[in-house]
């Protein structure tokens, strides 16, 4: 039962929330309660440590017939870096999100949001993973748009325009695959489309699949919703959506990559190859190209999800522990990054690089704090990044995918540059309206710091801890690659 | 009757097609409309239709394979409901942008790229 509970206990949460009134209280239980994510997230890991794959039926059907909740290595792993980024965010939405009165509706939609990707990590059923989608799709369209502004309503639109038609693609493949197939349980998809080759039928969803979750995830052609609004929430927001939800779907490639779309597999690697390639060459060329710290980040992001996509690509164990290293890094890091932006915003009053300068003398504290992320994705040892590039350039090389590795280094520089600029204009550079504002300097509390801190704390602690969490890693992509062990838990009494 | 169907689906995604490529944000969310109702009949012909049988099944019955699949339905019935949904908010969203900036034009939706 103890699996249900990442879906569960965010419901609860909200069920208590939308009844709370005061403003104190509902942040206090918003706090209290992702902790407790944590903790939950924390006790699966080591059951899934202990017992293997954890599975569980919903509604006493018995397995293919039932939605079935998966818990893996790859799942648990995921839940608690995403568990870890919903505390530090409930914490930074006390001090970060203006206006007395929004706190208790902000937080309702932000644990519907946590839900959402909760279940999408750990759902075992095509549709039921495309109701999580949906989740996820409707709370955060709720919370780009919640300070009503002019420029986040426009952002807001151009943000469900592309993810709605993403639905529409996601929702036509898996009716497709439904007609072929006969089950949208995943265990059972793997052992039918394992076992027979009809690639040509199976290619029409695969293909839908492909651009849906291409969409989700903002991979090369199909990136344009994501630098035209991230920009624009609040900082908070911003930083939720950069750690969660193009991760999702890159959760949701690997999983169904790895799966059960294993017909035609040199095409499709091929094609995902192909885009990682320019994903990350097109995120860090624009990304150099912007003077505002959001839409630098933004565009990194979308430059970040290339790796994980080149991991997934190359398909060996040693690339896709890669990868799940990498998201596990990325997330943090990249959430790390954005909450910086909201303190430098905070201090000085905008985002716009060249405004802006002095903050290395005004608070060398936030300087060593943007070090870290920065650093880490970079990939600066002995940080979390440097390992996640390190494997998967060895991967890589080991497969003879010479380009792409040449390309991922390059993309390394442009990162590179880009954090290099955000440190000269920002830190280094003398304050360039010096003589008026240094009187106004605001001075920060350190629970102002707080979240930034724990962020960089965990990016210290998977870099200098890289072996143990690798070795976690590999176990998830042994369970990827081989998936054996995934079929037999999820069927083993049902089918013959 | 499935061949109408087949006919029904593809004038709806052309149809929507179309709408979602014009300039105004209603025309584009009545394109969405079309192609959501589009993907949910999809769904539904994918997985075979049936007619004039029940879903269900009781002790009666001999041969399961020639009801109705009640899963394309359930999943249809999920996916309506998502699909009104989510248009409802966007033509909400819709009403408070045209509130907001008094324009209907996705041409002068431009302040956020680049």
């Amino acid at each position: 039962m103890a699996i249900a509970l990442p879906i569960l206990f965010p419901f609860l949460l909200i069920l208590i929330l939308v009844v709370v009134k005061s403003n104190r209280a509902s942040q206090l239980i918003a706090v209290s309660g992702s902790a407790a994510l944590v903790l939950i997230a924390i006790y699966l890991f080591f059951e899934v440590k202990s017992h293997g794959i954890l599975t569980l039926d919903m509604g006493g059907w018995p397995s293919p017939m039932a939605i079935t909740l998966v818990v893996d290595y790859l799942s648990v792993l995921m839940l608690i870096v995403s568990a870890i980024i919903v505390f530090v965010i409930s914490i930074y939405a006390i001090y970060f999100l203006p206006g007395q009165h929004k706190s208790t509706k902000f937080y309702v939609f932000f644990f519907a949001l946590a839900m959402g990707v909760n279940g999408a990590f750990i759902t075992g059923d095509v549709f039921n993973l495309y109701v999580w989608f949906e989740v996820i799709l409707i709370s955060s369209f709720v919370l780009i748009i919640m300070g009503n502004s002019k420029e986040q309503l426009e952002g807001g639109i151009k943000y469900m325009a592309l993810n709605l038609i993403g639905s529409l693609l996601f929702l036509a493949g898996l009716g497709l695959l439904y007609g072929k197939t006969g089950t949208l349980n995943m265990a059972h998809l793997a052992q039918i489309l394992r076992a027979e080759e009809q690639s040509v039928l199976i290619n029409s969803s695969t293909a839908l699949f492909f651009i849906a979750f291409g969409i989700k995830a903002a991979v090369f052609p199909l990136f344009f919703w994501l630098p035209a609004s991230y920009h624009t929430p609040n900082i908070t927001i911003s930083a939720l959506f950069a750690g969660l939800l193009t991760k999702v779907g890159v959760y949701a490639l690997i999983r169904f990559f790895t799966l059960f779309f294993v017909q035609d597999q040199t095409f499709w690697l091929n094609m995902l190859l192909v885009v990682a390639g320019f994903t990350m060459v097109a995120g860090g060329m624009a990304a150099s190209a912007h003077y505002d710290v959001r839409r630098i980040l933004s565009y990194h992001i979308i430059s970040q999800i290339g790796y994980m996509i080149m991991g997934l690509a190359i398909f060996t164990p040693l690339a896709i522990a890669g990868a799940i290293f990498f998201m596990m890094h990325n997330m943090i890091a990249k959430t790390n990054t954005f909450l910086i932006a909201g303190i430098i915003h905070k201090i000085k009053g905008t985002f716009y690089l060249k405004d802006i300068g002095g903050l290395l003398n005004q608070s060398p504290f936030l300087a060593v704090l943007f070090i870290i992320p920065a650093f880490a994705l970079v990939g600066v040892p002995p940080l979390s990044g440097f390992f996640a590039k390190f494997i998967l350039v060895k991967a890589g090389i080991e497969s003879k995918d010479y380009i792409i590795v040449a390309v991922a280094v390059f993309t390394a520089m442009l990162t590179l540059y880009s954090m290099i600029k955000i440190w000269n204009e920002a830190f280094l550079k003398e304050d360039p309206n010096d003589n008026q504002s240094q009187s106004k300097v605001v001075k920060l509390g350190f629970m102002h710091f707080l979240p930034s801190v724990i962020l960089g704390l965990v990016s210290i602690f998977l870099g200098l801890f890289a072996a143990t969490v690798f070795d976690f890693t590999t176990q998830a992509a042994n369970q990827l690659i081989d998936p054996e062990a995934y079929i037999n838990s999820v069927l083993n009494y049902t089918m013959p | 009757m499935e061949i109408l169907l087949v006919i029904l689906v593809g004038v709806l995604y052309t149809a929507g097609v179309y709408m979602v490529l014009r300039r105004s944000i209603l025309k584009f969310i009545i394109g969405i409309i079309f192609m959501s109702n589009a993907t949910n009949l999809l769904v539904f012909l994918a997985s075979g239709i049936v007619a004039g049988k029940p879903a269900f099944v009781d002790e009666t019955v001999q041969n399961a394979s020639k009801i109705a699949d009640p899963l394309p339905q359930a999943l249809v019935l999920t996916a309506v409901v998502i699909g009104f949904g989510l248009v409802v908010f966007a033509l909400a969203l819709k009403l408070k942008f045209f509130e907001t900036t008094g324009t209907d034009d996705l041409d002068q939706l431009k302040k956020t790229d680049n």
